[in-house]
């Protein structure tokens, strides 16, 4: 069968004549309506997932990117002067923007949600923390550990590196999962609905035989089928789709806290994606039906 | 118009047929008969390009079928005209858009060609019936109706394989009277039958030619016929 442009774009054209020539298909019909239904709804899901997973992944990322601690753990009568000495150090440290020693009221809200609001912080022998604000380019972390280490020993150089990356890491592959997760429902609908178009082409045997006797070309024939699962399938996904954003909006969101669960909205150019989901299913349908098409029609031969 | 040379078709590890050598002319009549399973059918769809001949060649309009895609013999076939004896319609449609099939299939409008289509069931005595579905029908107007459907194209052949088989005396004759009026309108036919009585009413009317299968073979058949 001929397959090129020309041919794919008469095959999409509204023919009513060639549509009537295949009867309805009951079970068929219903297979793959609910199948596109299906797959739409666990597509959307699987898409606010995947940007919820990279709207994280690029907060964490920029946010901790530009930020560093260094902690003074020393005994209680060095702590100012190992703080001043590292703050020296800092100050002369090319791609540092600012750094400054936290107060104790900082020291104290930062541990307040593990330890409540009365910790006696004063009591507690706890390393001073000072923050530093980088330039865009970052500072030198070896030259820098080395300089403390020689100025400032009691002071420990946090670049956030260490922990940063993992939770970077593991979000990024969740938006791939969820990427994944994408290209897994579309073959599984690709898949159903080759199995549905098949089912109703075995089952149209006959009526495929008298079209060829009155002189159908084959692409008239695949056309009929191709264009009923590929319109049904576009159906059964606005609606699938319509569903699954009612259910997203429906989930509870967390603004301030905002995770991956707690987030699962759809925002700016996602909805993109999202509106792309019914005429995608639509064009899934048509390459698997097309194809279901070819194969059974060169069986029948 | 259709040419067989040293045609032969097998089947499952079998030939059916072999060494068949035809040139149908335009505006003949030819009768193909033989026993049942003697290969009648199997011949006529070698005859229109549904089969491919396994040896030999066949050629339609001058054009050799061996070298021909599926699309090609489709728009060949359009020129042929076929009635089947279980004519082969599409139950879900009514009479009239199964006599139009061939109009629609090949992108032509069948409301353009009303006029026709209300003449050519006039034509087959089925007015009264345009918008009955296949199944409402009884074997003689199913007959008809398929042979409606088989001319509408104004094809120059028209192969009809036992087109009598499920009918009554009568109106096998008064198919046998469209099928004569058809030839001598300049069409070809080629009637697959056992219908010995079919062939004696043909021959009556018109100038017959009368071929028989026999041992997988096609030769003319004798005078008695």
């Amino acid at each position: 069968m001929n397959f090129d442009l020309r041919t794919t774009a008469r095959m999409l054209q509204f023919d009513e004549r060639a549509d009537r020539v295949v009867p309805p298909t009951g079970f068929t019909a219903r297979l793959t309506l609910f199948s596109a239904f299906a797959m739409s709804f666990l597509a959307v899901f699987a898409l606010a997932l995947s940007l919820a997973a990279g709207r994280v992944a690029d907060r964490w990322g920029n946010e901790l990117a530009q930020s560093s601690t260094i902690r003074i753990s020393a005994p209680a009568g060095e702590v100012a002067t190992q703080t001043e000495a590292a703050l020296r150090v800092l100050r002369t440290t090319p791609g540092i923007v600012d750094a400054r020693a936290l107060t104790l009221d900082e020291q104290r809200a930062l541990l307040s949600p593990w330890f409540g609001a009365d910790l006696p912080i004063d009591n507690l022998p706890l390393p001073q923390l000072i923050d530093i604000i980088e330039t865009e380019d970052g500072y030198d972390a070896a030259g820098l550990r080395l300089r403390l280490a020689a100025e400032a020993p009691a002071a420990v150089l946090d670049d956030h590196a260490r922990w940063r990356r993992p939770l970077i890491d593991a979000a990024s592959r969740l938006r791939l999962l969820g990427w994944a997760s994408i290209l897994l429902i579309a073959t599984a609908a690709a898949a159903m609905v080759t199995l549905a178009a098949n089912a109703a082409l075995a089952a149209n045997a006959q009526v495929i035989a008298v079209l060829r006797l009155v002189g159908a070309k084959d692409t008239y024939i695949a056309s009929a089928f191709v264009r009923r699962f590929a319109l049904r399938a576009l159906t059964g996904a606005a609606f699938g789709t319509l569903t699954g954003i009612i259910a997203l909006v429906l989930v509870p969101s967390g603004s301030e806290t905002a995770g991956v669960l707690t987030d699962l909205s759809i925002q700016g150019i996602g909805w993109v994606w999202v509106v792309l989901i019914p005429p995608l299913s639509g064009l899934v349908a048509f390459v698997a039906t097309r194809y279901a098409a070819g194969r059974v029609l060169e069986d029948l031969a | 118009m259709i040419e067989l040379e040293n045609v032969a078709y097998s089947y499952g590890g079998g030939e059916l047929l072999t060494d068949m050598t035809l040139n149908v002319a335009p505006g003949s009549f030819h009768f193909l008969t033989g026993p049942s399973g003697s290969g009648k059918t199997t011949f006529l769809k070698l005859c229109y390009g549904a089969l491919q001949a396994t040896a030999g060649h066949v050629r339609l309009f001058e054009r050799d079928v061996r070298g021909l895609s599926r699309d090609d013999v489709a728009i060949l076939r359009r020129k042929i005209g076929v009635v089947h004896q279980d004519c082969q319609f599409l139950d879900h449609l009514p009479v009239t858009e199964n006599v139009a099939l061939p109009l629609t299939v090949s992108g032509q409008d069948p409301d353009g060609a009303d006029a026709n289509l209300k003449e050519l069931l006039a034509w087959v005595g089925l007015t009264g019936r345009a918008n009955a579905l296949p199944p409402e029908l009884s074997g003689g107007e199913r007959q008809r109706a398929a042979l409606a459907r088989a001319v509408i194209m104004s094809p120059d052949v028209i192969l009809a394989d036992e087109p009598t088989g499920n009918i009554d005396w009568e109106m096998s004759q008064r198919l046998l009277t469209l099928l004569v009026e058809l030839n001598r309108m300049g069409k070809t036919i080629l009637i697959a039958t056992h219908d010995l009585g079919l062939i004696r009413a043909a021959k009556a009317q018109v100038q017959t030619r009368v071929l028989r299968i026999s041992n997988r073979r096609l030769q003319m058949a004798g005078a008695d016929l």
